[in-house]
């Protein structure tokens, strides 16, 4: 079983990451379980989803405490909730940010974790590439595929494409193209959003 | 030379169903074939008003929906004097839910009869006055906005009659009830509160409001009658004395209605999408005095002294409702 | 057909197709995601003539059931917590006057403290009013038990709450199998009421009954109420035969043939609970867990007869009878009056806070060392209580106990739970 963490804000798209990470697990022939935590409706508050990917029915209902793989759309979380509470020793962190993660403050404290496991994406810029919006959580589904490999890119777009009508499901599907694509070309040890934002 | 007096009756009366009269003309209650829908048997009290009302109105409802009508009615006196188990009054199908939610229950009934395309059936929801101004209130005000297809029918005596005679949001001023005693600086209940129920209906812009009174049977059920020609929410607000809480002569039942009506206190009026379109006139004024001292809930008003202030706030109110609704003007409004 | 679905758009949907009539409903959360599909699909016309309504509040919701069901309408309403408490008269009203309401209970926390997050305390709060009450444990389970919960109130003329839990399954995505419209008409035939308002045979319905037979209607109730310890397995096992999975049902026993110990509850829990049946069974334990399908009535010589040869039982309740304990392991111990098998007490998950199996584990291993106390409160912050109640000895403080709390503990908000 693979387990997913995701934390942003409320109006970022975070419960439908979960969701549309669960279709696309689902579309790939997997079980998956996707449900959120949160409190009431209200734009900016901090919003966490989880995803469970595993080849048998999922039975459990617990929150994910032991993430194996965090995604974390609002970088500016990351001193204010605990957001890597209980992240496996070689569990994955995605961030969605231009900066590095020394100049984000956690090179430190990620330096232990397996450098390919590890990669910060400029999925809001790619969202406003694709969607005239900052819209991190389609690029960083595209990224988790090229990351982890427990989905691959194809199903990603699917679940995008049934979820999103017309234009803006393929709009949705070539955004997570590019943070797919964003993780293959910044291989192991490149820790920076900043390439691709300079690019641009 | 020998005299013969002669009687002549004349149209336009109080008096129910006059041989005089064309025959669209009479009233529901004068014809043979009136439905009864409230039969002879419930136990109502000796002279109670509501009783009269309920049969008036839904007699007449009967009437113009062609017999096919289905009544909701809130917990009160009039659901329990007509319901005492194992027995019923009622010759028509009849439900009593909850105290509160009478119009919501009505609204239920309306929707189910339209799901199934029922369209002939007609709902009534009636109520005394407690269920409808206090505690049926949210209900009500939902039922009106959402113009659910509900005739709503208050039956308003004034206070919580069935348990006691407690006040209410209608209670009028001055009113001894047994929560609003006739002791202490203001004796009775407070001039300043309680609400109108008319007005408030007519402020959600309904179809059709109108209010009536047991005192004169042929405006009652011309009222029905053309509410329920209708569509949407409508509401009828019905004046029925309560001999036992108002502390007046069971016999003076009509007397005491009329007086009401007569005084410029209840005034009886129509009126469409919020705006008053007709009134009935005051044929002979009369000061509220004759209303009030025909009642002990007001005695107080006069022993072991007289009120004046309290008399004339009664009496300003009565001149309002004159003023408000033209209802001596020798023309429209 | 198969996809991936929230649980309550899956109820929605399923909802729908048992051909509702009249529907009302209030938003509340987590329900909204409920009523929200339903009402689209009724505006948009893919419910043929069923009427929605937008009612003031959840008492005028059941109200309007409650005249609808009265004349002859298949209803449908869903609420929770706090709504569930403000239509609390309406709920009796409607078991009392026999009308096959089908209601969802998307399970949350009554306040004050207010929280919207899922526990049990509301559909328990009203347990007693006559309605039958099933609980699910996944998604799916929540979307099949509303086909049988139509096809049970009708057959019974008993209202039924079909409860799942809050945010836990509301909110909640996983693959769901939504039979078509011909396969539930199948299942599921027409409401042909026993009582109606209609003008061509008037009734009346509603009247006082005083004390001379009123002790005989309660009792015929709960008589009738009874009946469904032998409709409900009867529905699903019609359910499986149609439908082809295990849904439903009074019970579901999970791994007990030879379990000394047996871990019991109600809803989404159960799915974590065999998790860690499993994890204890790879230690060695022989422990087993069974899910109470249908709480009301409550089928206690069915579990007195399954639960018969065990050591002991350990109830997992996400509520609190405040002043006694509590309220499902009341049940079961009455269910097992005279046997000589202890029944713990373990309250979890109050308020939706997270049940895990490490600490479901530990609790386990307590309660078989005997070293439980009773009730047992799953993952209580002692630290926090300790030093509330400490506090409290100093000075006496009245007024709301939450924001005593806060007072204490300073900093509640930021963490992760």
């Amino acid at each position: 079983m693979v387990t997913v963490r995701i934390h942003g804000r409320g109006g970022q798209g975070v419960v439908t990451a979960a969701e549309l990470l669960s279709t696309a697990a689902f579309t790939a022939g997997k079980q998956a379980q996707a449900f959120p935590s949160f409190g009431s409706e209200r734009m900016g508050a901090p919003v966490m989803a989880f995803c469970r990917i595993d080849t048998r029915m999922i039975r459990t209902r617990e929150a994910v405490t032991h993430p194996d793989v965090l995604i974390v759309q609002d970088p500016t979380l990351l001193h204010q909730v605990e957001l890597f509470a209980g992240l496996s020793g070689e569990g994955y962190v995605l961030i969605n940010s231009t900066f590095s993660l020394d100049e984000l403050g956690i090179g430190e404290f990620l330096k232990s974790m397996p450098s390919d496991h590890v990669s910060v994406v400029p999925a809001s810029d790619i969202g406003i590439k694709h969607l005239r919006r900052p819209i991190a959580n389609t690029p960083m589904l595209g990224a988790f595929a090229a990351l982890t490999g427990v989905i691959d890119l194809a199903a990603v777009q699917s679940a995008m494409r049934q979820k999103f009508p017309g234009s803006l499901g393929e709009a949705n599907a070539a955004a997570a193209k590019d943070g797919y694509d964003h993780v293959v070309t910044h291989p192991a040890g490149e820790r920076s959003g900043k390439d691709h934002a300079r690019a641009n | 030379m020998t005299t013969q007096r002669i009687k002549f009756y004349q149209t336009g009366t109080y008096t129910a169903g006059n041989r005089l009269l064309d025959d669209e003309a009479r009233t529901v209650q004068s014809r043979p074939d009136r439905t009864n829908s409230l039969n002879s048997g419930h136990r109502a009290c000796q002279g109670c008003g509501e009783a009269l009302g309920a049969r008036y109105a839904i007699d007449a409802a009967m009437r113009a929906a062609h017999k096919r009508l289905i009544a909701i009615n809130a917990t009160g006196c009039l659901e329990v004097f007509s319901s005492p188990y194992p027995e019923s009054a009622w010759q028509i199908p009849w439900m009593h839910s909850l105290f509160g939610n009478a119009p919501a229950v009505a609204s239920g009934v309306a929707a189910a009869l339209r799901a199934k395309g029922h369209d002939d059936v007609k709902v009534v929801a009636q109520g005394g006055d407690g269920a409808t101004v206090d505690i049926g209130f949210g209900c009500l005000s939902g039922m009106f906005e959402r113009n659910d297809e509900v005739l709503y029918i208050c039956y308003d005596n004034e206070a919580y009659m069935n348990t006691g005679i407690q006040r209410s949001g209608a209670t009028p001023p001055f009113a001894r009830t047994n929560t609003t005693q006739a002791v202490g600086e203001a004796p009775g209940n407070l001039l300043g509160t309680g609400k109108n129920v008319p007005r408030i209906a007519m402020a959600h812009g309904i179809p059709y409001v109108a209010t009536a009174s047991v005192a004169d049977l042929h405006d009652l059920e011309a009222k029905v009658a053309t509410a329920m020609g209708m569509k949407g929410a409508r509401y009828i607000h019905i004046h029925v004395p309560c001999p036992l809480g108002w502390g007046s002569d069971p016999a003076h039942t009509m007397k005491v209605a009329r007086m009401a009506v007569e005084s410029g206190l209840f005034p009886l009026f129509e009126a469409r999408a919020g705006r008053v379109v007709d009134r009935t006139k005051i044929r002979r004024k009369v000061s509220v005095e004759r209303y009030l001292e025909l009642q002990t809930r007001f005695k107080h008003l006069f022993e072991p002294c007289r009120n004046d202030e309290a008399i004339a706030a009664i009496q300003a109110i009565a001149d309002e409702h004159v003023a408000t609704y033209g209802l001596l003007e020798s023309e429209g409004l | 057909m198969r996809a991936q679905i929230e649980g309550s758009q899956a109820v929605a949907e399923a909802v729908v197709l048992c051909r509702p009539e009249v529907i009302a409903a209030y938003p509340i959360s987590p329900q909204t995601h409920i009523v929200e599909r339903l009402s689209r699909m009724v505006k948009g016309g893919e419910v043929g003539r069923c009427q929605y309504l937008n009612v003031e509040s959840e008492f005028g919701a059941l109200s309007v059931l409650i005249g609808a069901s009265a004349a002859g309408a298949r209803t449908y309403t869903a609420t929770t917590s706090q709504g569930l408490l403000f239509m609390a008269e309406a709920v009796y009203n409607a078991a009392g006057l026999g009308l096959p309401i089908v209601m969802t209970i998307a399970n949350r926390a009554v306040g004050a403290p207010i929280n919207i997050w899922n526990d049990h305390s509301d559909s328990m709060a009203l347990r007693d009013a006559g309605w039958i009450q099933l609980y699910a444990e996944t998604c799916q389970e929540a979307a099949d038990l509303h086909l049988q919960a139509f096809r049970l109130a009708e057959e019974l003329s008993c209202p039924v709450m079909v409860c799942m839990d809050g945010y836990i399954l509301t909110h909640a995505y996983e693959p769901i199998d939504l039979p078509d419209q011909s396969e539930v008409d199948s299942f599921l035939p027409p409401f042909s009421p026993v009582q109606v308002l209609d003008p061509s045979d008037p009734i009346s319905i509603g009247a006082m009954v005083g004390p001379e037979a009123f002790t005989e209607v309660k009792y015929l109730a709960h008589r009738q109420h009874l009946r469904a310890l032998t409709l409900v397995p009867d529905i699903a096992d019609s359910f499986e035969q149609q439908f082809h999975r295990e849904s439903g049902g009074l019970y579901r026993a999970y791994r007990m043939t030879d379990a000394d110990t047996v871990i019991i509850a109600l809803g989404s829990v159960i799915g974590t609970i065999k998790d860690t049946v499993d994890e204890l069974r790879d230690e060695g334990i022989a422990i087993g867990c069974l899910k109470v399908g249908c709480y009301r009535p409550f089928p206690a010589m069915q579990l007195r007869a399954v639960l018969e040869s065990v050591t002991r039982v350990i109830v997992v309740e996400k509520d609190l009878a405040v002043g006694i304990g509590g309220i499902v392991s009341a049940d079961v111990r009455m269910a097992l009056n005279g046997l000589p098998i202890p029944v713990h007490t373990v309250i979890a998950g109050l308020g939706g806070r997270s049940i895990s199996a490490e600490s479901l584990k530990h609790m386990v291993r307590d309660a078989r060392a005997e070293r439980l106390s009773e009730p047992y409160f799953l993952d209580l912050n002692m630290r926090v209580v300790d030093e509330e109640l400490a506090r409290r000895q100093e000075e006496r403080q009245a007024g709301p106990l939450a924001e005593q709390l806060i007072r204490a503990v300073k900093a509640i908000g930021t963490k992760v739970v």
